[in-house]
């Protein structure tokens, strides 16, 4: 697999400001390669180089093994797929001529292939018997982002590039889009160079990254490298910030077990193994009738002592277990609940009632969140 | 009333040239003065640094009296229709010209960035993008312009171009309100029936997707 554009000792400068100092770079056939960084990072500055809507001040830009300097910039672009935030969609135009402009641009034998034009918004997840004769404003922000993706991929051109095409959408329609942005590049293969500057979008999407700061590439590499290995602080921040610190800060009534199963300290042993079993948990937390802890039972201690039938809870249960007031951070509360030998920790408030449960389960989750999903819900 | 009216059938074969000449002088001058307008509004969105001298030229020339105007151009091209039309052209330039200038400039810059991005050449944005997307606010220049000069070509008759000017110089001259009226009421039907025109022609041409408002 070759490489479909290579950026060459590329610079950029306006006046005496470097945007782009010098730029080597090469984005692989057939991927989709995330440009991401803080605003004014050069991101989107680069992927316009690539269609020449931005002039390098030097080096070169080879684009499919030619350089791109060479030729013609409008003919370039026809060939080079192109959807941007703002959809741009023509208002006075319908979807269908707004799809096919790129072949009507090239004169491409006279006649709008109308096949075509069905299988792209088909591909796109667009009705084409309903949507055909229709006009951007009777869409959605996100149908119109289809068509936009559509109209890019109409011509079959090998490259598209994508200007934070997704950061406008509400985060249902981006998270779909997203998805059928991976899914129809297993179909087509083509090189897509995506900017954004939401990392998590970046994770998802990626089969490689490229991360810029000030005009440089900092790191390259796939979305699994980059999260174990991030080349320095400034990839750390960028991947980290979110998806760590943020719901460290989260305090522990956010996370915990809002209602675990309490017993009452006159219950006997029985009782409690009966509860146990029936809620399908190991311990029970001791509450009196007002709901204020008194300790936990497990259920070791408890099988330890069965046989004695005149013991009840009050005799088995731990009362110096350790505890966690409701607003305590998170973060501080992890090496408790590590250490706790039940594998949890009851979360009382500043009257000693009971509030909740922290376990190392809701913990998991918590900090696996993330990279499990994407870590859109902390957006 | 019925004074009016005898003078209405009187003088109807008068009154049904002069009108016919005052729509002739019109049309005329508005088919040139949009000939010359619109592709100054539409270079003057290429060269901006230019825009505001050239349109503070015309707007100078819209500042000259009407009637003084028309005597500047006794001494340059003589009486006639020809000095009266070149006239109204000079008032009909600045509303149309600066509609077509800012009508280009309000399309969203966005559109014009997915259509270079698409590779359209220059000339192909305009006649694809700019144009249509620009062409309410022309035509509404188009409409003021219109009307305007409809009105001025009342005046035409003082440098011997004929029109409903003519009724309307005679009844003065003959203290005849019902010769003034004559000429004064076609007149105004002229303008409301071209304005109404020209707002049914706009509707009609306007694109089905333009029609529609935003949905967010």
């Amino acid at each position: 697999m070759g490489n479909a554009i290579v950026f060459d000792n590329v610079r950029k400068s306006y006046g005496q400001k470097a945007v782009i100092p010098n730029l080597n770079l090469s984005i692989a056939e057939g991927t989709i390669t995330v440009l991401v960084g803080p605003s004014g990072c050069g991101k989107t500055t680069t992927m316009k180089m690539i269609n020449q809507l931005i002039q390098p001040s030097s080096g070169k830009i080879y684009v499919n093994g030619s350089n791109a300097l060479d030729i013609s910039p409008v003919e370039l672009r026809r060939n080079i797929g192109y959807v941007i935030q703002q959809v741009g969609l023509f208002p006075h135009m319908t979807i269908e001529e707004n799809v096919t402009l790129v072949p009507r641009l090239k004169k491409q034998a006279g006649e709008v292939n109308r096949e075509q034009v069905d299988r792209m918004l088909q591909l796109v997840g667009l009705n084409p018997d309903e949507y055909r004769h229709r006009y951007p404003r009777e869409l959605s922000g996100g149908q119109q982002q289809r068509v936009g993706v559509a109209r890019a991929l109409m011509s079959d051109p090998p490259i598209v590039l994508m200007d934070e095409p997704f950061s406008a959408l509400d985060p249902i329609t981006r998270e779909q889009l997203q998805d059928e942005l991976i899914r129809l590049n297993q179909e087509l293969n083509k090189t897509i160079v995506f900017v954004t500057h939401d990392m998590d979008e970046a994770l998802k999407i990626a089969d490689q990254i490229i991360v810029m700061q000030d005009g440089h590439v900092i790191q390259q590499s796939t979305p699994e490298q980059i999260l174990r290995h991030p080349a320095n602080e400034f990839v750390r921040g960028f991947i980290g910030e979110k998806r760590l610190t943020s719901h460290l800060t989260q305090s522990v009534d956010e996370v915990m077990v809002k209602h675990p199963v309490t017993i009452a300290p006159q219950k006997g042993l029985a009782e409690a193994v009966k509860m146990m079993v029936r809620k399908r948990v190991t311990g029970l937390i001791v509450v009196d009738k007002d709901g204020t802890y008194l300790g936990l039972a497990d259920s070791a201690d408890i099988h330890a002592r069965y046989p004695e039938e005149s013991l009840s809870i009050r005799d088995v249960m731990r009362a110096d277990a350790a505890v966690v007031n409701v607003s305590t951070p998170l973060a501080e509360t992890i090496p408790l609940v590590q250490q706790a030998p039940y594998g949890y920790v009851p979360v009382v408030d500043d009257l000693g009632r009971l509030r909740g449960l922290l376990t190392r389960a809701s913990l998991v989750d918590v900090l696996a969140r993330p990279y499990l999903e994407g870590g859109e819900e902390h957006e | 009333m019925s004074e009016i009216l005898n003078v209405i059938i009187d003088r109807w074969p008068n009154i049904v040239d002069a009108t016919w000449q005052h729509i002739v002088l019109s049309i005329v001058a508005l088919f040139w003065a949009i000939v010359l307008a619109v592709p100054t509004g539409i270079l003057l969105t290429r060269f901006r640094k230019l825009a505001t001298p050239v349109l503070g030229f015309i707007s100078v020339l819209q500042t000259i009296p009407s009637l003084a105007l028309l005597g500047f151009m006794i001494p340059l091209f003589g009486i006639g229709a020809t000095p009266a039309v070149i006239a109204m052209v000079v008032y009909a330039l600045l509303p149309i010209a600066r509609n077509t200038y800012t009508g280009i400039l309000d399309v969203d810059p966005a559109l014009l960035e997915a259509a270079r991005g698409m590779g359209m050449t220059k000339g192909q944005m305009l006649r694809m993008v700019e144009l249509p997307l620009a062409r309410s606010v022309i035509f509404a220049g188009i409409r003021t312009a219109t009307v305007m000069t409809i009105g001025v070509a009342t005046l035409a008759s003082f440098i011997g171009a004929g029109g409903l000017g003519d009724l309307i110089l005679r009844g003065i001259a003959m203290v005849d309100t019902g010769i003034i009226l004559a000429g004064a009421v076609p007149a105004a039907i002229l303008a409301i029936l071209f304005d109404m025109l020209l707002a049914w022609t706009d509707w009609r041409i306007t694109p089905k997707g333009l029609r529609i408002q935003n949905r967010t």
